[in-house]
């Protein structure tokens, strides 16, 4: 049995497609097979961040309406052949995704996957709901600024009521990823410390994901950061945070400002 | 039980009870089915747009015979809200009782002259009895509604969240949200808080918003009370 994993934050823009396919890409690097499903109906990105958008035949909403089987829908990796793509519907809006066609695929790629990453889309409505429904572990993306904490405090709230785990009593595993962290705004204040953000969330921390060039590189190029430029501390940190996801304790490394000497000039001349 | 909040400078936030009629039927039905529908022909829209509670704690009815007096009063247009003293698992779940229910002492008689559309609120609340206590953070969004007595929140309130309480609201982490103390009408209630930021702290009505409080409370430990209708807050220690 494999485990469901939501991305999620309430927020848009906050990284959670990047992230989803940083993370997957990272845990299918480790060996594990991994199925990356996007929940967005109507506004489909996951695709395009892998680079798969040229592949795609059947998706999400023609297997929930039994057009065609999660086999078919299955898109392989070229890359990484342990990661598989069910992709989301772009000529359809949210309400083709009904809860109990959503529950048979998840179910489904359960029994095949080891890890099931569902992209949610932003907001709190239906997409975003089903997104999370079935989910056995959490992953809250947050930028570390007010408007995306305090959705991501509203998603935490959501996850902790209308998910099957919560409505059967249990806790879910819910951690919090903080992404396009800036560590020179951060220094001059400009940004929410991430001891902050922490405080606000009172959640784990799995990760946190430098405000970089080449992630933005990187999707532009359908590559998943991890596989386009593996040296960025982008990367790493992508890396490392799937390998805690997996349950290894790794040590957190918080981005800070690289010294160089022309950034003392430069700094000087403006 | 509703709570009123009116967008202006004048914001009052009060909680507000109404006044629900009790029917309770005597044996034999039949017979009080008729009477009841003597005393409605007399005054037609008597029952029109209000609340009525069933207590058939008297009559002892089963399943069967609940259901069939809940429809038999649904045919004579008489909205039933709750049923008492019955299994509740019997009737629909949105019949549900509504738990002790304070009794006005007022018996009402049935009028001649057309009916008032709205209920008229009940007497001043009872002091409020009862904590609850919560053992998590309030998420932005969430709205924890205890208009019977205080709340203790032993995590932190964020910003978005709300707490409404008949009685004082404690919390022993960061409140950032809103906190609505004394809802229901009880000026002696009181808020504490371990850390200061809330986006608003009321009490019976009157309050204060993040705006308005004194800067230097913000980050710290903080009791608020009421002295003359205005909000006053005192650092603690």
């Amino acid at each position: 049995m494999g485990t469901v994993i939501t991305v999620t934050s309430g927020k848009g823009g906050v990284g959670k497609t990047t992230s989803s396919a940083a993370l997957g890409a990272a845990l299918a690097q480790t060996g594990d097979s991994v199925a990356l499903v996007d929940f967005d109906v109507g506004l489909r990105n996951l695709d395009l961040v892998l680079g798969a958008e040229r592949r795609v035949v059947y998706d999400f909403v023609n297997v929930i309406q039994g057009q065609a089987k999660l086999s078919q829908a299955l898109i392989r990796d070229k890359r990484i052949d342990t990661l598989h793509l069910l992709a989301a519907s772009q000529t359809r809006d949210k309400d083709a995704l009904t809860e109990e066609g959503v529950e048979a695929v998840v179910n489904a790629l359960r029994k095949t996957f080891d890890w099931v990453i569902c992209d949610s889309p932003a907001g709190i409505e239906r997409g975003a709901l089903l997104a999370m429904r079935h989910a056995d572990m959490a992953i809250v993306v947050t930028n570390p600024e007010v408007s995306s904490v305090r959705d991501s405090d509203r998603i935490i709230g959501l996850l902790d009521a209308r998910t099957i785990k919560a409505e059967n009593g249990e806790s879910m595993e819910k951690h919090v990823l903080i992404t396009r962290y800036d560590p020179a705004r951060a220094a001059r204040g400009d940004m929410l410390a991430i001891d902050d953000v922490l405080e606000i969330l009172s959640l784990p921390l799995i990760g946190i994901v430098p405000e970089s060039p080449s992630v933005l590189k990187a999707s532009n190029l359908g590559l998943p950061v991890v596989l386009a430029d593996p040296s960025s501390d982008s990367a790493r940190a992508y890396a490392d945070a799937a390998k805690r996801i997996k349950g290894e304790s790794i040590e957190m490394a918080v981005p800070s400002v690289k010294k160089s000497l022309f950034g003392g000039l430069f700094r000087r001349a403006a | 039980m509703s709570l009123a909040f009116a967008a202006s400078s004048g914001i009052r936030l009060a909680g507000r009870s109404f006044l629900a009629f009790v029917l309770e039927p005597m044996p034999p039905v039949a017979g009080w089915l008729a009477d009841l529908d003597a005393v409605a022909s007399q005054s037609l829209s008597f029952f029109a747009n209000r609340p009525v509670v069933l207590n058939l704690a008297r009559l002892e009815p089963d399943r069967e015979e609940t259901n069939a007096i809940i429809d038999a009063l649904k045919l004579r247009n008489i909205r039933v809200i709750a049923v008492e003293g019955v299994d509740p698992s019997w009737v629909d779940p949105s019949l549900a009782p509504l738990g002790s229910g304070k009794e006005t002492g007022k018996v009402v008689d049935f009028p001649n002259a057309a009916p008032r559309a709205q209920a008229r609120p009940a007497a001043p609340a009872a002091t409020p009895k009862g904590s609850t206590t919560i053992d998590r953070p309030v998420r932005s969004g969430q709205s924890i509604f205890h208009p019977e007595g205080d709340v203790i929140v032993l995590g932190s309130v964020s910003s978005g969240a709300e707490i409404i309480a008949g009685g004082s609201v404690h919390v022993y982490g960061t409140l950032r949200g809103r906190v609505l103390a004394g809802a229901t009408g009880n000026p002696g209630a009181l808020i504490f808080c371990r850390k200061y930021q809330a986006e608003l702290v009321s009490i019976d009505g009157s309050y204060m918003t993040a705006e308005q409080s004194p800067p230097e409370l913000i980050g710290k430990p903080v009791q608020i009370r009421l002295r003359n209708d205005a909000i006053v807050a005192d650092i603690l220690d």
